[in-house]
């Protein structure tokens, strides 16, 4: 095993600096470093870092959107640009801040949790995240030309996205397709990682939850993202290059445009969430002070979650005119996800079920996390059932679901997640204190903010359009009042890591008394180079 | 030293020939789409060409009503409609009638009008042994034309369907007209 720790520190030392035998250096100093680093840890953080100012600039977007709801009427922005917001919103969220914050996470955490020197592919690690700025500030960037930026959901559906979209739309294609190539590099990376680099005796079924989710998640990303490639590249020679793919007019068909891309779509609101339940999975355990309940019931949860994810997409098209058969097909295909899921649920309550909890910040959020994922679970299975799905399609209802799901389930285990490791990363504690207020004030505004949409969808108000009927008017202001409430209090977890990074209490190896994992074997902060001797695993 | 290097780039290029194989996969999914309508017969869509009216029997007992409705799609400036709006026929009965179509519009135009039949399930019963449809509809300025279209319901049709709509949108194909022409303008 030791060979591949020098094969790889080799590859790192070739490119960013005169090599060195000596293992036990710090890290190369100025903007190069991080230009060319080849580290885990460095572009783990760079992925962080990336992930927080999109969510930054996706959260501020969201500002824009509910100013304009604050009251009915048109007030501070015309159609066009609301569209504009609706949609980078959507897109900055998926593919540049929770996709991005979880290749960051693994990029730390993989190779330390099952004993690695470093990732496998280290150079195309590099790549993969450079080229990922690039693809944001062409999408970014389309917001500032004439026509403006997309303006037809982050889902561009045809004709929307080709018959009738702004003359940016090349450019949103070539955004999406550098973003694709990179979760592809960095997901490829992760499996060869995990499958070739794990230290002896670190056998699958010894395997931490975060690095069997990630593994799982990887394996959908190389499934999905291509298709989604190949969905915009459709629309691209739809809309520049006269073939009609989605134009019914030359024999295409506009729903097929719906099929491919929730082929992908619905994969990928699973990648968005399982290295989640890995995360929650670690955090949990440590603070109840017990073992994980159910382990290998966990693994097979998630397998089964995956398997089934390809098979319920149609469950975003109830409304297309699908035939009864296939309506019911996807419905219990979707239902049958609640089962696995439930294990999942049901393993971290039994986790806590008489475990000696204490409720320091990462606990509170993956606490959090448990009841508020399981909200938006449920108000998806009411989704999932075809005949209320006709009513609740393209409400606040949807809106509702799956900020339940995406904010307070895969943002808070990013959260969690962060203040977890934090002194692992930074080799100080984190600030109990302000991370206390970060957390009580984003969970009492987060739920301000997305609980009453429910409400106005079941009331029928629909998604996506900068005006609403006059009685919609109070809910809607007591749900933008909750927007900017929890948008401010992400600036607290700003202060939090910047106070963190900067000093604080020493942090032990070993931070939290109930963790487990290799990763707390290893000094805080974690040396620039960890295992590489690897750990032997009993 | 190199077995691992060597496995990794064993499990690497399958990963990449696996994600490469996905992006076909996605566009292998545009035939498959077409393929699975067909055979299940759940998209509405009628046979793109003619069928031939041999042999059929003509099943007196039953009424099917045929509605008929079209749609100009987007602002092409053309008038076009059924004929008649419904019709009463046997399953089985050869029955004949047409659209109207006309070009508002001082300059020349192709138009192709796009079948739809509701409910799907029909649509596979719907046989066209003459229709405008399968062809593109050029219309000079001012002009226009009565459209053909000759059809029988297969006597097989399901006895739940008591009526069936079929529905045209005209688009505007003027200016993707080769292109039309290539992808299979017959449908």
């Amino acid at each position: 095993m030791s060979t591949i720790t020098k094969d790889t520190t080799e590859a790192h030392d070739g490119q960013s600096h005169d090599g060195h035998d000596d293992h036990h250096h710090g890290a190369p100093k100025g903007i190069m470093r991080w230009i060319l680093t080849t580290n885990h840890k460095d572009i783990g953080s760079l992925y962080l870092w990336f992930s927080f100012i999109m969510f930054l600039t996706g959260g501020a977007m969201a500002m824009v959107i509910r100013a304009e709801l604050f009251q009915p009427g048109l007030q501070l922005v015309d159609p066009n640009f609301f569209n504009q917001m609706t949609t980078v919103h959507g897109l900055i969220m998926v593919f540049g801040a929770v996709m991005p914050a979880f290749t960051g996470l693994a990029n730390w955490l993989i190779p330390m949790m099952i004993g690695a020197p470093d990732m496998a592919l280290p150079r195309m690690n590099n790549w993969s995240f450079w080229i990922l700025p690039f693809a944001f500030a062409i999408l970014l960037s389309s917001l500032f030309m004439e026509g403006g930026g997309p303006n037809f959901g982050w889902t561009f559906y045809a004709p929307l996205s080709t018959t009738y979209s702004p003359d940016t739309t090349a450019l949103f294609v070539f955004s999406v397709h550098i973003m694709g190539i990179s979760s592809i590099m960095g997901a490829i990376n992760v499996v060869v990682t995990i499958v070739n680099m794990r230290a002896p005796g670190m056998t699958w079924m010894k395997l931490p939850l975060f690095v069997w989710t990630w593994l799982i998640t990887a394996f959908l990303l190389i499934a999905v993202m291509p298709v989604l490639a190949g969905a915009v590249t459709m629309v691209l020679t739809d809309k520049y290059f006269g073939t009609s793919f989605f134009d019914a007019a030359g024999g295409g068909d506009p729903v097929m445009f719906q099929h491919i891309f929730w082929f992908f779509g619905h994969p990928e609101v699973y990648i968005m969430i399982l290295p989640s339940f890995g995360i929650i999975s670690a955090i949990v355990p440590t603070f109840s002070r017990k073992k994980l309940f159910g382990y290998s019931s966990m693994v097979y949860a998630t397998s089964s979650i995956a398997i089934l994810s390809f098979l319920v997409w149609a469950h975003h098209m109830f409304t297309t005119g699908m035939p009864v058969f296939a309506e019911l097909f996807f419905m219990y295909c979707t239902m049958l996800i609640a089962v696995p899921t439930g294990v999942k649920v049901f393993n971290w309550v039994a986790t806590m079920w008489r475990g000696s909890i204490t409720f320091e910040t990462p606990m509170l959020f993956a606490v959090a996390f448990i009841i508020l994922f399981t909200i938006g679970g449920f108000s998806g299975l009411m989704l999932a059932i075809t005949p209320a799905d006709f009513q609740y399609h393209d409400t606040y209802f949807v809106v509702a679901h799956f900020h339940y799901v995406l904010v307070t389930g895969a943002v808070y285990s990013i959260m969690a997640a962060a203040y977890y490791w934090l002194p692992k990363w930074t080799g100080h504690m984190y600030s109990e204190t302000l991370g206390r207020w970060h957390f009580w004030c984003s969970t009492i505004s987060v739920n301000v903010l997305f609980f009453p949409m429910h409400f106005l969808g079941l009331a029928g108000m629909p998604r996506r359009i900068p005006d609403y009927a006059i009685q919609f008017a109070d809910v809607n202001q007591i749900v933008s009042i909750g927007g900017f409430a929890f948008g401010l209090s992400q600036l607290i977890f700003l202060a939090v890591v910047i106070k963190c990074i900067r000093g604080g209490e020493k942090a032990a190896g070993k931070p939290w008394e109930g963790a487990e994992g290799l990763e707390w074997t290893i000094a805080s902060p974690a040396p620039y180079h960890s295992f590489t001797t690897p750990p032997e695993v009993k | 030293m190199s077995q691992p290097t060597k496995s990794n780039r064993k499990l690497l290029i399958g990963l990449v020939l696996g994600s490469i194989g996905m992006f076909g996969f996605g566009f292998a999914l545009v035939p498959l789409y077409d393929v699975l309508c067909d055979t299940l017969g759940i998209n509405g869509k009628p046979q793109g060409t003619a069928s031939s009216y041999e042999a059929v029997v003509v099943d007196k007992e039953r009424t099917i009503t045929i509605e008929f409705i079209a749609q100009v799609q987007g602002s092409m400036p053309w008038e076009f409609g059924p004929k008649v709006n419904r019709i009463q026929v046997h399953p089985g009965e050869l029955t004949r009638t047409a659209f109207l179509a006309k070009n508002l519009s001082a300059k020349p135009l192709v138009g192709q009008a796009i079948p739809s039949v509701s409910p799907g399930q029909g649509a596979a019963y719907f046989n066209k042994t003459e229709c405008f449809c399968f062809n593109q509809q050029p219309l000079a300025a001012k002009a226009d034309a009565e459209l053909p279209l000759i059809f029988y319901v297969d006597p097989d049709l399901p006895d739940s369907i008591k009526t069936l709509t079929l529905s045209y949108t005209l688009y505007d194909i003027t200016d993707k007209q080769t292109a039309a022409i290539e992808q299979g303008a017959a449908r």
